[in-house]
């Protein structure tokens, strides 16, 4: 390693620092961003000497600095000389660890816990873990909350006696007495509970946890909730319901919906976690009552798990918890008064009719698909119809179809782009499943409508579609129906349309296949190439080096390299160069 | 759906006024979360003044006790014979406890602080609005004020009767009441906040034992609001309070105060809204006005929280360093002129004139003026590159004849150096020039080892990642990055624009250079 020690001549300490020293804000930044090479210039025995000591003694500095320091640092193992000197970058870390900025601590914090693992079991306990604790037991919040983020890092390798400890400072930054340290005690209570022996676990940790989901203030109790699917793990059955389903319950009805939120938004691991029998005895019941929670944001939440609730249920008696305590609640949602309600019920309702089969499905969930196919909101159709495929497994889409075509021209014709935009990418899975004929019949139309959207990424979209189809329905199909009319807008006045119809070659060509791309095509994009537009001509000079691969030899020689050459004389610099390119690309010079 | 505006159409996004008028519809909001079960129907006391004496104080529990039923407000047709019942209760309760003497008898605190607990602590809602600007957005009003309006009324009339005693009040009004009515101040409707702030502001006042428990309370929002949430609407309230309560700090100050000052309030500073700065400003420089000593710290602060792309806020903290500057102590400017100018130099150039302006008005300040005189000789050589530069380059007349004003004054403060500096601004420049070149050389050379012995180290061992992600810095210019580059082309394909003028407006997000 001759480069790694460095070269005092020509890199002097001085100038290194005075780098980051410098007054311009963005100058230290870039300098820190390359600390690396600066450390590799200096070499590890003076980067642990002296650049280490000066980055520990400069830490006020802007936010943004101190962030890319505190990431660099987690990299720095082999630029000081390995792991057995690893340590060394502990004092700069501990330092950004304390900072006021969240995403400086943070990152400090990151790279401490990815540090930590290069240290020996020796080195933890004698060089990090009296860190942890000096963090644990720091004055200003700051550190404390950075302390709860590497309890968990260092535990599983250190003796007995400083797990012991380590178990204490977490016990008493849980009841820290700034909501900000409990926050992040709680926040972290799950991946330390998972470092933790069984006995502790059931002795200090479901302490901890009921205490934290009992705080005075509801961001902390939330926190627990998440906390909550990771005890329920690790602990055996027989033990849930004593430990941890007082808490849970309570959690279910808490009085702030930010509580009843997140454990909404859990419910699915939290179901795993506890397993079927309380699932049946107690979730389904809280299920139902978030479900009919009187705040829409727990609503939707829920919503959103109605599927996987469902698939979790135990098969023994799944199809009648679903009909008699789920499903009524489900309708309810279907006229819920708010739309992101409605909206999320609609992106999994359909995943209901594979868990409850045909003649459910069509008796009971039929008409609320229906309903929501009419809905109001284009966002709940658009659900609807991107879920298709699970109904079509089961009963067939014929038995949407004929509420589904006026709901996709709707959308399909919706003011908002990014709505067009959703159904486009829906359309080769409806063509697929709805069939040639009906495609062709009513659903043709709208894809050709949307080559001339005003909007180009509409158009880059519908371009798109029109290859997926192809690839769907073959060539023949396409020579048929969409070849003629993509080459018919080759005339057009707009510009932006002839092009379009470059692009669609340029996506079509391949799936199309060298008879229909050289006998078809070709003219077509040759033609173009007298276009007076230059946007037009360079377009047509990369369109014949994308397509240029499908066509034989003889058509490139004779027709595209005269044509090519031709373009590179362009007066227009865009035209030339790829030109040029397409030349070089397909080897024609 | 069917309500689309053609602008609507064109802009693909909602604008703000669709927002808004969307939103008037629904703009209240209650969350009252399966507090008791349903309202029984209420019926009529006899009114207080009608009772005998000796009846009064059981009859004034009795009514206590009827306004501790709730009501759905969002339901408007509801109980509506009881809500009325109650909002009568509610206004001679307010009207007892304040014209009468002698009511406030020990038994009723209890009473009257649950009724007050029943009705104002509950959750606060979710927000219509995710980004509530309350600037910008209308609030969502408490659909409930009705009747809440009248018991944070009765709160206020109860702490402000003469015969309210502190000392038994303090078993029910304590830590956590507070906390709870803190937890309020969140609330979007402004009404609510007033009356929470006058509310908060008597108890500061009236319970010596809560004063260090409220301060605190209120840094642990600050902090939350500051560096987790970033939301919380009753900063401004809040702040306000806190105005007057540095106002009455005791001298010296206590470290605690100080910790205040440099921790949270100069931090607050980050936060994205503009209406906190007034109260901010306030704040300030009430503590300087106790303690110049601490003008340097915050100073220094305020320089590191300068705003880096928000030229609006930037004109806000030029007002608040003005604002400070009208109150310093000249030894106090001479501890900081040096970093201080550097940033009104940097802001005297900015391209942006509103901000170049309000830095300018620095020079039409008399007390600012004779400071500036005082030290000239430090601060002409910080503002003259500045200056100089822009009085030949900025692209605003106005700026350009402020800046030659400022030059004149400066001029006929110090002459000579004036002269001075003129003659060697052409040197200054070329040995910057010459200094970015040496920069450029010193890291060619480092990126030249960096390379040779990163193959070595590649293959020595297995590390190093970061060096090795690192493939191209070739120079200072950060923005060359590759992977920058190619974030930067994936997304302008990935963002496209509607636009009124089809051709024109996307030929612009089409590929590469276009039509002429």
């Amino acid at each position: 390693m001759a480069g790694a020690d460095g070269d005092d001549s020509l890199y002097p300490i001085a100038v290194l620092i005075d780098e980051l020293r410098n007054e311009d804000v963005q100058l230290r930044l870039n300098s820190i961003k390359k600390l690396s090479t600066i450390a590799l210039a200096l070499g590890v025995e003076r980067t642990r000497t002296e650049l280490l000591p000066f980055l520990t003694d400069t830490i006020y500095d802007e936010d943004e600095v101190l962030l890319a320091l505190a990431e660099q640092l987690g990299n720095f193992t082999m630029l000081v000389g390995g792991p057995e000197y690893v340590h060394c970058l502990l004092p700069p870390l501990e330092s950004l660890a304390t900072v006021e900025e969240t995403v400086v601590r943070d990152k400090a914090v990151e790279s401490l816990r990815k540090i930590s693992q290069e240290h020996s079991p020796v080195d933890l306990e004698v060089h990090f873990e009296p860190l942890v604790k000096r963090l644990a037991s720091g004055d200003w919040f700051t550190s404390r909350t950075s302390a709860c983020g590497l309890f968990s890092v260092c535990y599983p390798r250190v003796s007995s006696t400083v797990k012991a400890e380590i178990r204490q400072h977490f016990r008493t930054l849980c009841s820290d007495d700034t909501p900000m340290v409990r926050r992040a005690a709680a926040s972290k209570l799950g991946e330390f509970a998972k470092v933790l022996e069984l006995d502790y676990v059931k002795s200090d940790i479901i302490s901890l946890f009921t205490a934290l989901a009992s705080d005075e203030q509801d961001s902390v109790r939330l926190l627990a909730v998440e906390a909550c699917v990771s005890i329920a793990t690790l602990l055996p059955q027989e033990d849930l319901e004593s430990l941890v389903m007082p808490t849970l319950r309570q959690a279910a009805e808490d009085k702030s919906w930010r509580v009843r939120y997140m454990v909404a938004d859990k419910f699915s691991e939290l179901q795993k976690a506890v397993g079927p029998e309380i699932t049946k005895n107690d979730l389904v019941p809280a299920f139902q009552n978030l479900l009919k929670d009187c705040e829409a944001e727990v609503r939707a939440a829920a919503a959103n798990k109605v599927k996987e609730f469902c698939e979790n249920l135990p098969e023994d008696n799944r199809e009648q918890i679903i009909m008699t305590h789920i499903l009524p609640c489900v309708k309810e949602l279907v006229s819920d008064t708010n739309q992101h309600v409605k909206s999320a019920l609609a992106s999994v309702i359909m995943g209901l009719s594979t868990i409850l089969g045909k003649d459910n499905t069509i008796e009971h969930l039929l008409p609320l698909f229906l309903a929501q196919l009419k809905d109001e909101c284009p966002e709940v159709r658009l659900n609807i119809i991107s879920n298709l495929d699970c109904v079509n497994e089961v009963i067939g889409i014929r038995q949407l179809s004929q509420s589904l075509l006026p709901a996709i021209v709707e959308l399909a014709e919706d003011a908002k782009w990014r709505v067009r935009l959703a159904i486009i990418e829906y359309m080769p899975l409806l063509a697929g499943q709805l069939g040639v004929e009906f495609f062709d019949e009513k659903l043709n139309t709208l894809c050709m409508a949307w080559l001339i959207d005003h909007v180009y990424a509409i158009r880059e979209a519908a371009t798109c579609n029109l290859m997926k189809l192809v690839e769907k329905f073959g060539a023949e199909w396409a020579q048929n129906t969409i070849v003629p009319k993509v080459l018919g807008m080759a005339n057009d006045p707009n510009y932006l349309h002839r092009m379009t119809t470059l692009f669609c070659i340029n996506a079509l060509s391949e799936a199309c296949g060298q008879d229909i791309t050289t006998k078809q095509m070709l003219p077509v994009v040759l033609k173009m190439s007298n276009d007076q537009v230059a946007n037009v001509r360079f377009n047509v000079a990369k369109s014949l080096q994308k397509i240029g691969p499908v066509l034989d030899s003889n058509a490139l020689q004779t027709e595209v390299k005269p044509v090519l050459e031709k373009l590179a004389t362009d007066t227009d610099m865009d035209v030339k160069y790829f030109a040029q390119e397409a030349i070089s690309v397909l080897v024609l010079a | 759906m069917s309500a689309i505006s053609a602008s609507e159409k064109v802009d693909g996004f909602t604008r703000k006024s669709m927002r808004k008028a969307q939103k008037q519809r629904k703009s209240q909001g209650s969350s009252q979360y399966r507090t008791q079960s349903a309202p029984v129907e209420l019926s009529p006391l006899p009114q207080l003044k009608d009772a005998p004496s000796t009846e009064q104080q059981e009859l004034f529990t009795q009514k206590l006790q009827q306004c501790c039923m709730l009501f759905d407000f969002l339901d408007s047709v509801m109980d509506l014979k009881s809500k009325e019942i109650k909002r009568a209760t509610l206004n001679e309760l307010v009207d007892y406890v304040s014209t009468n003497r002698g009511v406030l008898v020990e038994s009723t605190y209890p009473e009257i602080t649950n009724m007050i607990c029943t009705n104002i602590f509950r959750t606060l809602p979710p927000s219509d609005n995710p980004d509530f600007d309350p600037e910008e957005d209308e609030p969502t009003l408490e659909a409930s004020w009705p009747h809440i309006q009248l018991v944070y009324e009765f709160l206020l009339r109860f702490l402000e009767n003469p015969d309210f005693q502190p000392s038994i009040a303090k078993r029910h009004i304590d830590q956590k009441f507070v906390l709870q009515l803190l937890e309020l101040f969140d609330s979007e409707d402004p009404r609510e906040r007033d009356f929470l702030k006058t509310i908060l502001h008597r108890i500061y006042g009236k319970f010596l034992g809560l004063r260090a428990f409220i301060r605190k309370q209120i840094n642990n929002i600050f902090l939350r609001f500051i560096y987790e949430t970033e939301h919380f609407n009753g900063v401004a309230e809040l702040l306000e309070i806190l105005g007057s309560i540095i106002n009455g700090f005791a001298l010296p100050l206590k470290a605690e105060h100080k910790q205040f000052l440099m921790k949270v309030l100069i931090p607050l500073h980050t936060a994205k809204g503009l209406a906190l700065f007034h109260a901010q400003a306030y704040c300030v420089v009430q503590f300087l006005e106790k303690d110049p000593t601490l003008t340097e710290p915050v100073i220094r602060g305020l320089l590191k929280f300068w705003p880096k792309t928000c030229s609006q806020k930037e004109v806000m903290f030029l007002g608040e360093i003005e604002e400070i500057l009208d109150v310093i102590e000249p030894t106090q400017f001479k501890k900081i002129q040096e970093p201080l100018f550097k940033q009104i130099s940097k802001c005297v150039a900015n391209p942006h004139f509103q901000v170049a302006e309000r830095a300018l008005y620095f020079w039409n300040n008399e007390y600012i003026l004779s400071l500036i005189e005082e030290n000239i000789d430090k601060v002409l050589p910080i503002m003259f590159g500045s200056l100089y530069r822009i009085s030949k380059e900025h692209w605003n007349p106005t700026i350009v004849a402020l800046v030659y004003n400022v030059l004149k004054t400066l001029m006929e403060m110090n002459c000579t150096l004036f002269d001075e500096l003129t003659s060697s601004y052409k040197a200054e420049r070329q040995r910057e020039k010459k200094k970015e070149q040496e920069r450029d050389e010193l890291w060619k050379k480092l990126d030249e080892l960096r390379l040779s012995s990163a193959a070595l180290v590649q293959n020595n061992s297995h590390g190093l990642p970061s060096v090795q992600n690192n493939n191209n810095n070739n120079n200072n210019n950060n923005s060359s990055n590759n992977n920058d580059n190619q974030d930067t082309r994936a997304e302008a394909a990935a963002v496209p624009t509607d636009n009124k003028v089809p051709d024109a407006g996307v030929a612009a997000s089409e590929s590469t250079p276009c039509a002429k």
